[in-house]
Parts: structure tokens; C-alpha cells; sequence
């Protein structure tokens, strides 16, 4: 089974800019704890305990997609002939740059343009993503400004290198709340080629069942890898991240019980897949649905008059109808990811 | 029955031992990150909360620099001191000063005593995060059994105490177990809930208040949460309550502190609802666990045994129920 599904890598990349000669201490760009914070549910107070990180590490994701995050030490050098960074920068989809808005940051622009200038040398059509870090130390105007101005110096930095049409993303992000899985979701969703028919169909779904926002999320990573065409309200996204945690976190306490049951009834073992409906006063209803590959849809369904039970009725059965055909592109898909994936390698 | 409903509550302790970060989390909705905005309490800072409808608690946080302590030992004492029902004791395990933290503590007992023998005491240790995981227990063996020693001499044999941390669940426990042993017709609650749940046919049914989601009773603890228990058998009283024997003689295993989780999880569920400014009102997960308001100020949590039983069977029964609530 496992075979079968590992398909293409796309690989994201994230560093950031330290000076060698300075000592260890000024590599503290954040990257560990991104890594940490986003892929493994660690807590963003606990990340102030990591050791600073030595050596590349790669660590792999199945959700539709299958994703590596590399994560690579500040104090590497990638132009040092030994380093074999031109196999590296040929087979990741993203590269990830992290820039310390609390710290001085004028020589990890330059760093940024020479690496920028080496990886489309290399591989043309990389995407590149800059996290302005650490936000959550500044007041709001002045993340503004630091944007404004990490930007522009970007651009002039590029122009002198001649390569002024060059695709930048930037994003202002902090562990301390969503804006750090709101980047993340932006920067996976580039990398997944189906992205548009996933989105056409979240569409389809939302005008049909009276829903007001559905996201397909990732449920150990909460990042979203879709989400209906309807602008997004953090707030709203928020929301949702926290659903899925209340499901999963209610879930596991009395997982025993439910397993026991199943031994007991002589089915199979196979876990349920998990399903969680709220209502709330005002009769907005949270609805949650395990789809395929630790995939979960969220959404926020106003019924507006409806009574619960008729309005979940229909969302079920148009849901049911989503995960099918999101089962049928997930089989289309694996058959043109793999034949890329051989070109690849 | 109407005097008797409000309850005054004495939250007492050194400065800085945090005694107002947990009034703020239960009582206030702050999560444990908001409290570090907290600055000193000054003097003595009342609240009136409004419990499971009839009870108020009159929660006295009294500001714990040694000028204030000073004052109401000798000034204020009988204004402090007097119609006390429960004295909330605080202590910071990292305290440098521990004699003179438990002097404080025996002086409080010692007015105690003369002004309202009858308050019960708790004792909390607190910031437990802060101290290694393999020692914890140990630390809260060796400090209850100093305690225990000196409130024994001031005529207060049933001391209770708990490990407590604004960081992870342990701080519910303490407080559903404090404010439990105010609630007069707890036993009521009890035989009803044992009935829904024959009813129902349910591995579980956990009474909390909507509020605070303090866990006021559940189906299957006999009695851990009345008032005299000492804090050696409600250990006891848990690791039974752990391994239930269903009827085919099979052993569920549940986590003994699940209570906690629940409140904390429904906590954070509460307040996210409350971005979309509005209440709660139910959740159904996996057509198992049936989260759903009792009555205004009382919300259940149901498991069932079995998941295959249709929804309108679970509600009509949940809709009936209310009204014994």
C-alpha cells in the first residue's frame, strides 16, 4: 500500500540568512519552530527549548499531496563546492525563507537574492515564499513598514542581479497565533497541481447545501489545502483549525470504548471515520467530516430557517458525493504524479 | 435555603503564588497565556459568581504582599474571617520562604477557628509545571503531610490538597472538587444521572456546569466528589474508576483524568464559539458522544455504548430528561 502512494516528493525548503563568522546564537531565525509549531502540534512557549539544528533534516507528510519538509541549518554555506545544493534545489517545489523581523535584516536580503539567483539557475520553475518572522514582537503599523520595506530592498536587490521578473511571496507570520498555517496553507496549496478542480468542487458543494465556508484541512498539520472561492475570514479559519482539535482531542478520550465495541459486534476493526455536527444558539452549524488521507472537511452551514436535522441530511448526502469524486482524483492523480516523479529522479 | 446560598470563599496565599491567574481562568475565561497581564491584587478584590442558578459565590481574592497579610490578621480580621465557608490556600512550589509560607497558612487557620470553625480548607500547591515530572508527587506527599500536621492542631483534621498548574488540567479538577462540596443536592443529581444512564444505555454521562464547565457530578464515581475526601483516597477513588466493567464483563479503560480534559477542551471549544458570538448548544461526534445543554445552567456529556442508535431517540431522551434537571 505504502508504495503506491509515494508519489512525487515536493520538497519545501526553509532557511534563513546567518552570518558564519558570528557565533550560533544569531542563526535563531525560527525555522525549528515553525517546523515544530506547524508539523507537530508542539506548543509555540515550548519551542524556546530547541537546540539549534546541525544538519538538514527531511521530514515527510502524507496528506493528498506528499510533502517533505527540509529543514536546513543557518549556518551551512550552500556555495561550498562539497555540498551537492544543486540535486537539492532541483527537487524541492518551494523554498521557504525565513526573515527575523525583530533582528537586523539587510545581509539576509542580499543572502536571499544570491540564493534566489541560484535556484532558478537551477530549477526555473521553484517557488519562492519569504516569511517576515516574529511578527507578534510589533505593533501594527510597523509591521506594515517592515513589509513595505523588506519588499522593496528585495527588488532592488533582484534588479541588480538582472532578474527583476523574479515571483516573490511574502507573508508576516508568528507562532503565536494563525498567520504561521494560514502561510503554510497558501505556500502547499501552490505546490498541489489539482488545486483548481479541488476548489471547483468545494464550490459545487458549498452552493448546494447551504454552507457558508468549507475548508478541506490537513488534520494533524491543520494547514488547508482548499478551500471554496469565497473570501477567507481568519477569523472563520480559526474557528475551524479549533473544531478539528476539539474533535480529534474528544475523540481520542474515549477511543478505547468505541474499539472495544467493535471487537464486541464481531465487525471489522477499521476505525470509524470521524464525524463531528455542532450547533450553536444562533443555529449556525460546525460540521466536520474525515475525508480520504487524513483529510477533513470543515464547514460553517447557516441554515437560515431550515431545521438542523433536513439541512444535515442533504449536506451529508452532498458530502458523501464530495468525498467519492475526491477519492476518483486522488486515483486520477497518483497515475501522472508517479510518471513526474521518474522524469525526477 | 436562601441565606444559606451565598458562599463565601477565601482565596488566600503568599504574593505571586497565583492566586489571581486562577480565578481569572476559571471564573473569567482568560486562557493561561492572557494571565501574565495580571498585576498585583490589591487589598482584597471580591467577585460574585452566579453558580448553577440559586448559589452565589462571593470569591474573596485577597492580595497577598505582607503589608496586606499583616492587615487582615490583626484590623480586618473579623471582617475577613468571619461566616468564611471555604478557605482556599495557595502555595507556590517554588517559594523560597516554605516556614514562613506555612505560618502564614496556620495564622489564617488560627482565625479560622475562632470566627467560622466550621470552613472547610483546601490546600493547593501550585505551579506544579515548574517542578520535574518523576518528582511531583513526591513534593506533594512530603508538603501535605506538613500541612496536614498543622492544621490538625488548629482543629482541622480533613485537610484536602492538589497538585494544581494553570498549564494543563489540573486546575479544573481542584476547583470542581471545591466548588462540588458546596452544592447541597448533589446527591439528587447523582441518583438521576444513574438513571439517564441506565436509560440511555450510556458507558458515561458527565454532568458540568455551563459556566465554568466544572464537572459537577458523573454517572460512574460513587461519590469522589463529596466533601470529606482526603486527598490519598481520591487517588484510590480514581485508579477504581478507571477500569469499568461493562455488562459482557469487558474492561473499558478510560483515562482517569478525562474530566479535566473535557472541561479544558470544552473551554477552548466554548470560546472559539464565542468568535462567532454566540452560545453553544450541542455536539453529536461520531454519533457516540452527545454533548448537549440540560438545562440554563447545567450542560451534559454523554458516550454511548453504542453508535448505531438513530439521533431523534437520543434527543427525544435528552428533551425528557431536562426536565428532572
Amino acid at each position: 500500500m505504502c508504495s503506491l502512494y509515494s508519489t512525487i516528493q515536493l520538497y519545501i525548503m526553509i532557511f534563513n540568512f546567518t552570518n558564519r563568522s558570528v557565533s550560533l546564537n544569531f542563526s535563531r531565525g525560527g525555522k525549528s519552530s515553525i517546523c515544530k509549531v506547524v508539523f507537530h502540534n508542539m506548543q509555540p512557549l515550548d519551542t524556546l527549548y530547541l537546540e539549534s539544528t546541525s544538519n538538514p533534516t527531511v521530514e515527510h507528510f502524507s496528506t493528498l499531496i506528499d510533502l517533505a519538509v527540509m529543514e536546513l541549518p543557518g549556518q551551512l554555506n550552500y556555495f561550498e563546492p562539497n555540498y551537492d545544493s544543486e540535486r537539492l534545489f532541483k527537487s524541492v517545489g518551494a523554498l521557504v525563507y525565513v526573515i527575523d523581523s525583530q533582528d537586523e535584516y539587510m545581509s539576509a536580503i542580499t543572502n536571499l537574492a544570491m540564493i534566489m539567483e541560484y535556484a532558478y539557475k537551477v530549477n526555473p520553475s521553484i517557488n519562492i515564499e519569504v516569511l517576515i518572522h516574529k511578527v507578534d514582537g510589533l505593533s501594527e503599523e510597523f509591521k506594515v513598514d517592515a513589509q513595505r520595506d523588506i519588499m522593496r530592498r528585495t527588488g532592488e536587490e533582484l534588479l541588480e542581479l538582472g532578474m527583476d521578473g523574479a515571483q516573490v511571496s511574502f507573508y508576516l507570520t508568528s507562532i503565536f497565533d494563525h498567520s504561521i498555517y494560514e502561510a503554510f496553507s497558501r505556500i502547499v496549496q501552490k505546490l498541489i497541481p489539482e488545486l483548481s478542480f479541488l476548489e471547483n468542487m468545494l464550490d459545487n458543494l458549498t452552493q448546494h447545501s447551504k454552507i457558508e465556508k468549507a475548508f478541506l484541512f490537513d488534520i494533524n498539520s491543520k494547514i488547508y489545502v482548499s478551500t471554496d472561492s469565497n473570501p477567507v475570514d481568519v477569523q472563520i479559519y480559526e474557528i475551524c483549525a479549533e473544531f478539528v482539535d476539539i474533535s480529534i482531542d474528544l475523540h481520542d478520550l474515549y477511543k478505547a470504548t468505541a474499539n472495544n465495541n467493535k471487537i464486541q459486534d464481531g465487525k471489522a476493526l477499521r476505525p470509524r471515520d470521524l464525524k463531528n455536527v455542532s450547533q450553536l444558539e444562533n443555529g449556525t452549524i460546525l460540521y466536520l467530516r474525515q475525508m480520504i488521507r487524513g483529510l477533513a472537511l470543515v464547514a460553517i452551514i447557516r441554515p437560515d430557517g431550515m431545521d438542523m436535522e433536513s439541512c444535515l441530511t442533504v449536506t451529508d448526502y452532498n458530502v458523501d458525493n464530495y468525498k467519492k469524486s475526491l477519492e476518483e482524483v486522488w486515483a486520477d492523480s497518483k497515475i501522472t504524479t508517479s510518471n513526474s516523479f521518474i522524469t525526477q529522479s | 435555603m436562601s441565606s444559606n446560598n451565598r458562599k463565601k470563599l477565601l482565596l488566600m496565599g503568599r504574593s505571586g503564588s497565583g492566586k489571581s491567574s486562577m480565578r481569572s481562568i476559571v471564573f473569567s475565561n482568560y486562557s493561561a497565556f492572557d494571565t501574565r497581564r495580571l498585576g498585583a491584587t490589591i487589598d482584597v478584590e471580591h467577585s460574585h459568581l452566579r453558580f448553577l442558578g440559586n448559589m452565589t459565590l462571593n470569591l474573596w481574592d485577597c492580595g497577598g504582599q505582607d503589608v496586606f497579610m499583616e492587615n487582615y490578621f490583626t484590623k480586618q480580621k473579623d471582617h475577613i474571617f468571619q461566616m468564611v465557608q471555604v478557605l482556599i490556600h495557595v502555595f507556590d512550589v517554588e517559594s523560597q520562604e516554605v516556614i514562613k509560607d506555612i505560618e502564614i497558612f496556620t495564622r489564617a487557620l488560627k482565625e479560622l477557628k475562632k470566627y467560622s470553625p466550621d470552613a472547610k480548607i483546601f490546600v493547593l500547591l501550585h505551579k506544579m509545571d515548574l517542578v520535574q515530572l518523576d518528582k511531583r508527587y513526591e513534593l506533594f506527599e512530603i508538603m501535605m503531610k506538613k500541612l496536614q500536621q498543622a492544621s490538625a492542631e488548629y482543629g482541622f483534621p480533613h485537610l484536602v490538597g492538589y497538585p494544581t498548574s494553570i498549564w494543563d488540567e489540573s486546575l479544573y479538577k481542584a476547583w470542581s472538587q471545591i466548588v462540588c462540596s458546596l452544592i447541597p443536592n448533589i446527591g439528587v443529581h447523582q441518583a438521576t444521572l444513574k438513571k439517564l444512564q441506565n436509560t440511555l444505555n450510556a458507558v458515561e454521562i458527565i454532568l458540568f456546569e455551563r459556566s465554568t464547565f466544572l464537572v459537577i457530578c458523573s454517572s460512574n464515581s460513587t461519590n469522589v466528589y463529596t466533601s470529606d475526601n482526603s486527598a490519598l483516597k481520591n487517588i484510590n477513588n480514581s485508579k477504581n474508576d478507571t477500569i469499568e466493567k461493562n455488562n459482557n464483563g469487558q474492561q473499558l479503560i478510560l483515562d482517569p483524568k478525562r474530566f479535566e480534559k473535557i472541561s479544558n477542551i470544552m473551554k477552548n471549544f466554548k470560546q472559539s464559539c464565542s468568535k462567532l458570538k454566540c452560545g453553544f448548544k450541542i455536539l453529536v461526534l461520531n454519533d457516540n458522544i452527545y454533548v448537549s445543554e440540560l438545562s440554563s445552567n447545567m450542560i451534559c456529556f454523554m458516550v454511548l455504548k453504542d453508535s448505531n442508535v438513530p439521533h431523534e431517540l437520543i434527543l427525544e431522551n435528552i428533551r425528557k430528561a431536562k426536565q428532572y434537571f
